[in-house]
């Protein structure tokens, strides 16, 4: 591994890593807004009728599922034309851009013979597919 | 920077506006599903009479309060200088309608939302470090999964009992912790080393260059073994376990025990919000007024914190948050 020099400034993956996140959060959240509004204002017909959000709410996530006809998991991307799952487009976003921004790190810190970094880069990938896979996310009490 | 920031967000609203006129001719031409909608609610109707009577209260009124609040609950969480998250999950969970499970849901989503709109400028200024954050991270992250299932697989009362103690326990920290801007690293240990956690900022205050390193690696990292399944079973955000541990327990300069503190936030809470997104437990109706009500809060906040006076805040945030997690408690007894 080569040796590091720290001069206070932000190394270029750093930088890089930085400016990924910048324009896919902010994305994510204008993303996140207008389809609120497409939802909220009727404009795209909801799965879940608007007024009937609030009997279940309250209840257990179970229960939602269940009256709701809610599918787990990756399921929700069937029902992407609905006005209350269009949302999922902004806040997948949101959820992926770790994911999104890990990925360059990996040859960087290969080029540089940092394998270590390299190694935990790929781990913490993996680690995040897992989460979002969701291969154990179905289910709830 | 600043003009290409601003093409950018000339640019992000003709794409917004392009995006409404793209998906208000999707509804126009999505007739498809209606009947589908129509039977979610007739068997709403049937379900009405066993989840209770309809309060009368119209569909909107809860969201729009939600964003008002997180609202206010943003500008607060800036002065006081604690994480949006952990002011969230108690104060919703305790004041709201809300089930526990989308209190979580969403909290995890406010509190990503926050730490993601706040890593760009803390890296570019190096005061959250990849390095340091990379190992952390890993274990966190990792944790915060066993963390989210072991949440939803406990029983409420019981998630919100502990979810009572942890709060109030965050609130005596935050009273007690005295955190220190430089601690003393006489020697990093072999597994800092190894793991490559050292840097260097330019402190803006002094204009010197300020170089770190990390001792107590082990313990730290198994600390965050804990804060990992906190945060993700009880949808918080960890900020006030990170940063005592980066700081006091590792050594890291405030500065960036704060920085990647917060940016980390954005990985560890980047597992758990998963396993919650695909159990169900976001509700976009109200979790969106949450995160937008809380990220513009926090842009409010900044602006009055040179006139604030942090400390009062900070001390009514935690009479706060020792009031929630007290109530959060009782309702864990079922009292």
């Amino acid at each position: 591994m080569s040796e590091i020099i720290h001069t206070g400034k932000a190394s270029p993956e750093q930088v890089s890593y930085a400016n990924m996140l910048f324009y896919g959060c902010w994305g994510g959240l204008g993303l996140m807004a207008v389809t609120y509004l497409l939802y909220v204002f009727g404009i795209i017909t909801p799965h879940i009728p608007l007024n009937q959000i609030p009997l279940m709410w309250s209840e257990p996530v179970g229960t939602y599922l269940e009256l709701g006809k809610v599918p787990t998991g990756w399921g929700w991307s069937v029902l992407i034309l609905k006005g209350d799952f269009l949302n999922f487009l902004g806040i997948v976003l949101l959820a992926g851009m770790t994911i999104v921004c890990y990925i360059p790190l990996i040859p960087v810190f290969l080029k540089r013979k940092e394998f270590v970094f390299a190694g935990l880069a790929l781990a913490e990938i993996l680690v995040l597919l897992f989460a979002a896979s969701g291969i154990v996310g179905g289910g709830a009490h | 920077m600043t003009m290409n920031r601003k093409h950018v967000l000339a640019g992000s609203a003709c794409i917004a506006l392009m995006g409404v006129l793209l998906f208000a001719a999707l509804a126009w031409a999505s007739n498809a599903g209606t009947e589908a909608v129509a039977q979610v609610g007739s068997d709403m109707v049937k379900a009405g009479a066993q989840l209770g009577a309809d309060t009368g209260v119209a569909w909107w009124v809860w969201p729009l309060v939600l964003l008002f609040f997180c609202f206010v609950l943003g500008i607060i969480a800036v002065l006081a200088g604690v994480g949006g998250g952990v002011l969230y999950v108690p104060l919703v969970s305790g004041f709201f309608p809300f089930h526990l499970d989308f209190v979580r849901g969403a909290g995890l989503m406010v509190a990503l939302a926050g730490a993601l709109a706040a890593g760009p400028g803390l890296l570019k200024r190096n005061f959250a470090s990849l390095r340091l954050a990379l190992p952390v991270a890993l274990i966190a992250s990792s944790c915060a999964i066993v963390g989210a299932f072991l949440g939803m697989a406990l029983p409420t009362q019981v998630v919100q009992l502990f979810l009572g103690i942890t709060i109030m326990g965050i609130a005596i920290l935050l009273l007690c912790s005295k955190n220190s801007a430089h601690p003393v690293v006489t020697k990093a240990d072999a597994l800092g080393i190894a793991l490559g956690m050292n840097g260097a900022y330019n402190d803006p205050a002094t204009g010197e260059l300020v170089q770190w390193k990390t001792h107590r690696t082990l313990p730290g990292l198994l600390m965050f073994i804990v804060i990992g399944v906190m945060a993700g079973m009880f949808g918080l955000g960890a900020g006030w376990a990170n940063v005592p541990v980066l700081n006091l327990m590792m050594g890291a300069p405030l500065k960036v025990a704060v920085g990647t503190s917060k940016f980390l936030l954005s990985i560890t809470d980047t597992s758990a919000a998963w396993v919650y997104l695909n159990k169900g437990c976001v509700i976009p109706l109200m979790a969106i007024p949450s995160i937008i009500g809380l990220m513009l809060g926090s842009f409010v906040g900044v602006r009055l914190l040179a006139k604030a006076k942090p400390t009062f805040i900070r001390y009514m945030v935690i009479g706060v948050l020792l009031f929630a997690g007290g109530k959060a408690l009782l309702k864990g007894l079922g009292i």
